[in-house]
């Protein structure tokens, strides 16, 4: 009788292995299948819904103090944009460059860089979450997004402001980086057009010369390079109709988490 | 004098807290899983409000070259560093070669590196987790469950050093003190649903940087976003070590017995009478 236990024991250590990878591929099977990403997908909108209802869509991102400032930001992403019209606007310090604001507007407008400065600021040091888990604290100035919002006047039906960069994600100089944002998030009073990092011109590492900083969402919706700003019903029909460039390869388009 | 043993069957498990128990280990195996898939985009834990705040890492688990040009995975807590290659670090990928990822692809929903999926599968299953949870507290409370069964006991406090010698011993309960649990399961039992369960869900909305603007700066409390992030995975792992000594005492106490009594709910003692005749 002992003779067989270990027989036994392998034989069910054989099967407890054995049902534990074929339940493994399962799972990545699933991770393949169309209707159970779909399934899965309806944590997101449980979560989203979840925040709005408990909070207020002015709730405030926490802002630090000089002493908690990461020593030096880092740059995820795009450090340098692939495009030679991106580096010729860089060596002129970015004067010839103006930003776009149109779409579903009373008075599309541009800007000029000295233009930006000019307007009102906000100075916030506020906490960078990236979705692969780490986190920087920066200090940035920048023009509030609905100092924009008031001059160019947005429709009643414009429901999402769609941020067009100047940074291609294909080697090939195509498929540029965009993002995309609710009215709420862009009435946000720490939703800014940021041009300086930590008291300097923002460098081109962090987005040179102008990127978005919308506090409560995670990394990738801080688009950088700005070039264009479109307020729209609906992104179905911008790239890969996902709202942005991470959003099309399959995450969130709610980064809130 | 002739010993003879006493059979009973009990009903020990409800029907709602059958489903709820096995709602939870399909859940908690995701949600580790997938979690050690989304530890793998940013493989180092802090303490503090930030990842770059000056002070190093307090954990990292990295693959690097060997001069011959070997793959070598390295953890290190606290600058003490490990060589856990083959598992930690560097492990065999699907064509049997060394690939550089911190926990292994047998340890990971989806297998592969992939961060999005893994949120996806993360998220909805802490959905599940949380509604499960609640769900219990609720009908452990509202049935008495908690009061009648969980609850320490001032006889339980007698017994404590007892206890943890028949612990430590094997010796589990027979007869009619096997249809109560014991004072060291009851506080095992007792820490997981009400300190590490609210904890490290708590940690988990801790990352979330919309929640925290709920109430701006209460993620202070434990020690800043990046501290969350460790303490997670702390509990989490301290989680896996309840899991562990739980199935070592469920397949030491019987393994058949207490399989069956948490499917169909019954439950057999057995208890040995001397008879006098």
């Amino acid at each position: 009788m002992m003779a067989h236990l270990p027989d036994r024991r392998k034989f069910f250590g054989r099967m407890l292995a054995g049902a534990g990878a074929m339940a493994l591929a399962g799972c990545d099977k699933l991770s393949h299948s169309e209707t159970f990403t779909k399934i899965l997908s309806a944590g997101e909108s449980l979560s989203h819904n979840a925040h709005r209802l408990l909070s207020t869509r002015k709730s405030m991102a926490q802002e630090f103090s000089e002493a908690d400032l990461s020593p030096s930001f880092r740059s995820n992403g795009t450090s340098s944009p692939n495009s030679p019209d991106y580096h010729a606007l860089a060596k002129n310090g970015f004067a010839d460059w103006a930003l776009e604001v149109g779409g579903l507007v009373e008075k599309p407008l541009k800007f000029s860089l000295t233009q930006i400065q000019q307007m009102p600021s906000r100075t916030q040091i506020t906490r960078h979450d990236c979705v692969e888990g780490w986190s920087a604290i920066g200090k940035w100035k920048g023009t509030p997004l609905h100092e924009f919002l008031s001059l160019v006047k947005p429709k009643p039906e414009a429901r999402f402001v769609v941020f067009y960069c100047a940074d291609p994600m294909k080697a090939d100089g195509t498929n540029f980086y965009y993002e995309s944002i609710d009215m709420d998030d862009a009435y946000h009073v720490q939703t800014i057009l940021a041009y300086a990092l930590n008291d300097q011109t923002l460098p081109i590492k962090n987005g040179a010369p102008i990127r978005l900083r919308v506090e409560r969402m995670l990394g990738y919706k801080q688009a950088k390079y700005l070039t264009r700003i479109e307020l729209v019903k609906s992104f179905d029909h911008i790239a890969g109709g996902k709202g942005g460039y991470w959003e099309d390869t399959g995450y969130e388009w709610y980064a809130g988490i | 004098m002739s010993a003879k043993t006493n059979v009973e069957i009990i009903y020990r498990h409800r029907l709602p807290i059958r489903i709820m128990h096995w709602t939870n280990v399909i859940c908690f195996t995701i949600l580790l899983m997938s979690g050690l898939n989304i530890f793998n985009a940013h493989t180092s834990l802090y303490f503090g409000k930030s990842s770059y705040n000056g002070k190093p890492a307090v954990l990292e688990i990295k693959a690097m070259q060997t001069s011959s040009g070997e793959l070598k995975g390295v953890s290190s807590i606290f600058g003490y560093k490990f060589n856990t290659t083959g598992v930690l670090g560097a492990s065999t990928g699907a064509n049997g070669k060394l690939v550089a990822r911190a926990f292994p692809s047998w340890s990971t929903i989806p297998g592969p590196k992939w961060l999005s999926m893994a949120r996806h599968w993360h998220f909805f299953f802490a959905w599940l987790f949380v509604i499960n949870g609640v769900c219990y507290v609720t009908y452990a409370f509202i049935t008495k469950h908690v009061q009648r069964d969980l609850a320490v006991t001032k006889q339980d406090r007698a017994t404590i050093w007892q206890s943890i010698k028949d612990h430590i011993r094997f010796k589990h309960d027979t007869g009619e003190s096997a249809k109560r649990y014991n004072v060291l399961q009851k506080i095992a039992y007792l820490s997981v649903i009400f300190i590490l369960l609210p904890l490290v869900i708590l940690m988990g909305w801790a990352m979330s940087p919309f929640l925290n603007s709920l109430l701006p700066g209460w993620i202070d409390l434990f020690g800043g976003r990046q501290s969350a992030r460790t303490i997670h995975f702390i509990v989490a792992w301290l989680l896996v070590g309840f899991v562990f000594i739980h199935v070592f005492q469920v397949i030491i106490t019987g393994l058949w017995n207490n399989l069956r009594s948490m499917i169909t709910g019954y439950f057999k003692i057995e208890s040995s009478h001397a008879e006098n005749k």
